[in-house]
């Protein structure tokens, strides 16, 4: 493949911003450089501007849900607070700190390629895929929890729990505000917003599990420990931006609502 | 045949950014900011704040993510195109945001 810069030797006179000195640029053949890109650091850039450019068009995606959550939250206000409060926080704190993790070691993994030491990229790859997999799994034990308690949005779902709740044995009052039953229903809407934001992000997660997998079958085999980054950074990239959106979801679903129980 | 070499693919004055490597002690710092950050937002939440409860929530956890953005996504180390198009990308997000709710707390107006 021939890779020489071809100068464009024009005769006209130069525009101010041209400059007249010429330092011959030493190109160094490299197999992963593309040959319609003229330095290695104009094909990297090129590739996380288009990356980030996907970014922007996932910010508005999950931007809509966070907008509807917004409106409705004040629209029904006393629904979602009771709705809220039956999300378990230790749960939610975990998994926040479980998804930093899983950041955490892909960043160490974008730098292990960088230094182009594959053990440690496979390593930390498997990490992250490992603290993804929990972040699962623990979303999991709360959905069923949910839909245990007929808390899914639906034909079947259950108000009971908010229009009657429970009593506390000691003060013999109502643990939290009973809701009119109109009101109550309105609970099917946090409902809906939780499973449609949360089920979104998790599916960003197992997408991004997926391709982890291709990526460690790829770094095992030295692809991205010879000075060729770009898969891996661009991974991590988009393995942020879902820690990004978790770390906005936590406080709105598990904690802006909670009170401090009296 | 002319001296003058015209650099239209900006060859010669790149202004790409070059590659900054950044460290893991640097990333375990971000790390161990980043679970502070959680800590502080789940005790936060323990008091009651009346309205500034979601403010301070929203507050912490865009301090995060600009962390985030800055370091484990290099933001802070790149070019000023990417650094533009990002900002741009959370500028229109905004906006957009801005313009909704003010056409939905005109519409209704007095019973928010």
């Amino acid at each position: 493949m021939d890779n020489t810069i071809v100068s464009t030797i024009q005769s006209e006179p130069l525009m101010p911003h041209e400059t007249s000195e010429y330092e011959p640029y030493e190109h160094v053949y490299v197999p992963q450089h593309r040959h319609h890109f003229e330095t290695e650091d104009q094909q990297r850039e090129a590739g996380s501007f288009g990356m980030w450019l996907f970014l922007l068009t996932e910010i508005m995606f999950f931007g809509g849900m966070f907008f509807a959550y917004l409106l409705f939250r004040n629209w029904y206000y006393d629904a979602f607070v009771t709705a809220s409060n039956q999300l378990s926080v230790p749960l939610g704190a975990t998994n926040t700190a479980i998804l930093i993790s899983s950041g955490f070691f892909m960043a160490l993994g974008v730098w292990a390629a960088e230094v182009r030491k594959r053990g440690l990229l496979v390593l930390f790859l498997i990490l992250t895929t490992l603290f993804g997999l929990a972040f699962l799994g623990i979303k999991s034990v709360e959905y069923k929890e949910k839909w245990d308690k007929h808390h899914i949005p639906g034909a079947s779902f259950d108000v009971s729990e908010f229009v009657n709740p429970a009593i506390d044995a000691k003060t013999g009052k109502p643990t939290q505000k009973p809701l009119a039953p109109d009101a109550a229903q309105k609970t099917q809407l946090f409902f809906f917003l939780y499973f449609a934001m949360t089920g979104m992000h998790a599916l960003h997660m197992i997408i991004g599990i997926g391709v982890l997998f291709w990526l460690l079958w790829r770094a095992q085999r030295g692809e991205f420990s010879a000075g060729y980054v770009a898969p891996i950074e661009n991974f991590g990239l988009y393995w942020h931006f879902v820690d990004i959106v978790w770390l906005y979801l936590f406080p709105l679903l598990y904690l802006i609502n909670r009170h401090p129980l009296k | 045949m002319s001296e003058h070499i015209y650099d239209a693919a900006n060859i010669t004055n790149p202004e790409h950014g070059e590659h900054h490597i950044v460290s893991p002690a640097q990333y375990s710092f971000v790390f161990i900011t980043l679970l502070i950050g959680t800590a502080i937002t789940v005790l936060a939440a323990n008091f009651d704040m009346g309205v500034f409860n979601p403010i301070i929530a929203l507050a912490i956890a865009s301090t995060k993510a600009v962390i985030v953005i800055l370091f484990f996504m290099h933001v802070k180390y790149q070019s000023n195109l990417i650094k533009m198009t990002v900002g741009a990308g959370f500028f229109s997000f905004l906006v957009l945001i801005t313009m909704t709710l003010s056409d939905y707390i005109s519409r209704a107006w007095g019973l928010w």
